[in-house]
């Protein structure tokens, strides 16, 4: 992966940025020790490593735009961080940047159940979200599978999705308004909690952008009221192309669940080995979640089961209880760490129109052979998100370029067939080279234009997103 | 000017020599601009319709009226519940999918499924420099990018003339039903909207009109009669229960503005906490549709009262003039925001050609 070489006049400065730094920020909020910046160089992306020059850990959003409005004086790149788990290299450093984390900007300023909002620091975790008002019966949506760990800040910088976006949409449709520093220091307020930005929906742009635009130190979330109850079931089919229709003739049938989550053989076997969830030994298996009262899950489950019998499941499982219910997603919980058992993998996240699904994973399976590397499917049916897993070995001398070069392929024919390349986890430095694949260079320049009025010197984040080549005049300019 | 193809349109803004007033069907644009009428009706059809991926993607100057029917006719629509603005504003003509999103345009549903914006997948447009740039796509998540859809809705036209999108569709619900709830004054029949909104059964619309508060739920047969049942017995005052058409005739009134059409002055729109909604209406009088459990007022007020209900919201919400005179249709912005606001229109519109002064 290539990285721009760090700016050496910036490392010669070190040592002032850190004075500068210490100046305006507590004696514990700036680390410039090796030994100490070690655990920021890198994120979930953990192939790719780079030590910053130095890491701010501000507490304040005051304390924010002081430590920018130095790095900006100072010409320093800054990579904005929330909890670091991004799978596509989002808070990955340069060695001449600074890494602002957010994470000790933690709290609940306020929950307001008669607005259904709830404003928080962006540095509270996407679970905490959801702990600080489900006992008034309410909860956060997105639900990425890093909840537990990872930031409203990152979700709203990559704007996250999760498993139960098809009935509760990603971070956008549930963003009401933020708090956001720019690069020079200047705190904004965009949106506000009652949802509706006055002029051009500026918070919109904002999510997404994936921390090049500004740093965004507050939320205002949308919360709801929890459903009465939830139920999966599991359905198995001996062909991809079945499970694929099965879906399609849900959808159509008007039928919403709140979750469609799809795996194939490669994946169910490797759970089942690891996880032994019980799953049947078939092709493709669907788990398919219900919400509602016992009455509407029942009345949902029923349309659900007359249509997939028309298509000759090998398998129906119902939960009958909630213990069979946790056992439906014990298998597609531990899909990623089971396929992490077997090797290093590489997890990709093109979306495709889901009426390309048979050929798509035809087509992967060809490509695997091609490349002579295993890949399991698992993804989430409903939207055409796809996760392929292609399996490799780190230490095997040019496994990680063929594996990365597969991925490539993959992306390209989610790109043809009238996808994406990402869904849910961001470009980063990982799909950033790839953007020409989806994006005519118009369309690249019109979105650079977006970050030149909100960081004109480029120094937020600059080597993501943008192809290198495309960004090179840019991020020249400091 | 009437472009025949997206190229067309490209070539015109790029050759326009002064201001261009983009128009789909001229049925809800707000505020007046000047310049040269560039319509977008000649790019009309349908590009893709997937039914089982809840996807269309359609030309911009479409009618929506051939949309709606479109979607008909395979039993889905827009979830968004586009409100018909023609009597209200007192306008002719035919309203375009493209004016729609341009508009961010909007109705009841909005509480249960999100606005346009959110409908919105992809988009494909032509900036002020003449440059025909797509982003987003037609799948429901993307997230390759820069989000350019969200800022193309809602925009007026200020940032590119749009010349196609792609938009989730949803399917049409097998029933409906509205509480009808009389007998509270404002204060207590918006509490009731909220306390539905709060509850866990999935409301799909909360206004208030005439006295009335209305509280919908859609869905399966056996879902909607359990939903409404135990909705009932949470909230006070005189309750009959509209089904099916009734319920869905209830519904296009409040959409569509029908208690305020045809009267005289200016027409509000306000983005407020819902707990401020009795108070804010209260304070400026006038004549109220409350809509999203009171977080949208449509305000019927007597006409240059700008100043007064620019007072009453800031800090605390926005309002935006739809109808009336004397006053820009948009609230100044904060000057911080408003400098970001302004660099983007400079960035894709750098000669200030399109709908000029809009926002």
């Amino acid at each position: 992966m290539d990285m721009p070489s760090p700016d050496a006049g910036i490392l010669a400065r070190k040592a002032r940025i850190l004075a500068r730094l210490a100046e305006v920020l507590p004696a514990d909020a700036v680390i410039g020790d090796e030994a100490e910046t070690r655990a920021y160089e890198c994120d979930a992306l953990s192939a790719y490593r780079c030590l910053p020059l130095a890491v701010v850990l501000p507490r304040t959003t005051e304390e924010v735009s002081a430590a920018l409005r130095v790095c900006h004086e100072e010409g320093v790149p800054v990579v904005p961080r929330g909890s670091g788990t991004s799978l596509a290299g989002g808070a990955m450093p340069t060695a001449d940047s600074v890494i602002l984390g957010v994470a000790r900007m933690n709290r609940v300023l306020e929950t307001d159940y008669d607005n259904r909002f709830v404003h928080v620091e962006a540095g509270r975790t996407n679970l905490s979200v959801t702990g600080a008002v489900e006992a008034e019966g309410f909860f956060y949506a997105p639900d990425p599978s890093s909840q537990l760990a990872c930031a409203i800040a990152g979700n709203i910088a990559m704007n996250s999705g999760g498993a139960h976006c098809l009935k509760y949409g990603v971070t956008t449709n549930n963003l009401l308004g933020l708090r956001l520093v720019r690069m020079d220091g200047t705190i904004i307020t965009l949106g506000g909690p009652w949802g509706e930005p006055a002029g051009l929906d500026l918070p919109g742009v904002v999510c997404g952008s994936e921390g090049q635009l500004g740093v965004v130190t507050e939320a205002w979330l949308r919360i709801l009221p929890k459903p009465e109850g939830a139920r999966p079931v599991l359905v198995g089919f001996d062909s991809n192309e079945v499970a694929g229709a099965c879906v399609a003739d849900i959808i159509r049938a008007g039928i919403l669940p709140v979750a469609i989550e799809f795996m194939d053989r490669p994946c169910i076997r490797a759970t089942e080995a690891f996880a032994k969830a019980g799953y049947p030994d078939c092709e493709a298996l669907l788990i398919i979640e219900v919400e509602g009262s016992e009455a509407e899950i029942a009345e949902q489950l029923d349309r659900i089961r007359a249509i997939a019998l028309t298509h000759d499941p090998v398998e129906f499982r119902e939960a009958a209880d909630e213990d069979q219910a946790r056992r439906i997603w014990l298998g597609r919980k531990s899909a990623f760490g089971a396929m992490g058992q077997i090797n290093d993998y590489m997890c990709l996240d093109g979306t495709i129109p889901v009426s390309s699904l048979p050929h798509v994973l035809r087509r992967i399976g060809e490509m695997s052979r091609e490349f002579g590397l295993d890949v399991g499917n698992v993804f989430h049916a409903g939207d055409g998100n796809m996760h392929p897993l292609i399996l490799y070995n780190a230490n095997a001398p040019g496994d990680l370029e063929r594996c990365e070069a597969f991925g490539a392929e993959i992306l390209k024919l989610c790109v043809e067939v009238g996808g994406c390349l990402t869904g849910e986890h961001g470009v980063g430095i990982e799909k950033r080279d790839l953007m020409s694949v989806q994006f005519a260079p118009v369309d690249l320049e019109a979105q650079m234009r977006v970050k030149d009025v909100f960081d004109p010197q480029w120094l937020l984040n600059p080597a993501k997103v943008f192809p290198l080549a495309a960004s090179a005049g840019r991020r020249a300019r400091r | 000017m009437r472009p025949q193809s997206e190229a067309e349109l490209a070539e015109m803004v790029a050759g326009a020599s002064g201001p261009l007033v983009l128009r789909g069907g001229g049925t809800r644009a707000v505020g007046a601009v000047e310049g040269e009428v560039l319509e977008t009706g000649g790019l009309s059809g349908v590009v893709l319709y997937e039914p089982a991926a809840l996807t269309l993607v359609v030309r911009a100057g479409t009618p929506l009226a051939e949309v709606e029917a479109i979607l008909a006719a395979e039993r889905q629509r827009l979830g968004f519940e586009v409100p018909d603005m023609r009597a209200v504003l007192a306008r002719e003509g035919v309203s375009t999918i493209g004016g729609v999103v341009a508009a961010n345009a909007s109705g009841p549903r909005r509480v249960q499924v999100g606005a346009c914006r959110d409908a919105l997948l992809g988009v494909r447009f032509v900036t002020g420099r003449g440059e025909v740039v797509k982003n987003g796509g037609r799948v429901m998540k993307n997230v390759t990018g820069y989000d350019l859809v969200k800022l193309m809705a809602g925009s007026h036209g200020v940032l590119g003339a749009l010349s196609e999108v792609s938009l989730k569709v949803q399917a049409l619900p097998e029933a409906e039903a509205t509480l009808v709830i009389e007998g509270l004054d404002d204060a207590a029949g918006l509490a009731a909207l909220r306390a539905a909104l709060g509850s866990p059964f999935d409301v799909s619309g909360v206004a208030r009109v005439a006295g009335r508060s209305l509280i919908r739920v859609e869905g399966m047969a056996g879902s909607v009669a359990y939903r409404k049942g135990r909705l009932r017995a949470r909230v006070a005052g005189d309750v009959t229960v509209a089904e099916a058409g009734a319920s869905a005739a209830l519904w296009r009134a409040v959409r569509d503005l029908e208690a305020l059409a045809g009267r005289a002055g200016d027409l509000w729109r306000l983005s407020v906490l819902p707990t401020a909604a009795a108070e804010v209406a209260a304070t400026l009088g006038g004549t109220a549709v409350w809509d999203c459990g009171g977080g949208v007022i449509w305000l019927l007020l007597p006409a240059g009262q700008a100043a007064e209900v620019r007072a009453v919201v800031a800090g605390r919400g926005q309002a935006v003039l739809v109808r009336g005179e004397g006053a820009s249709p948009f609230a100044p912005e904060a000057a911080e925001v408003a400098a970001l606001s302004a660099g983007l229109k400079a960035a894709f519109d750098p000669r200030g050609i399109l709908n000029r002064g809009m926002i």
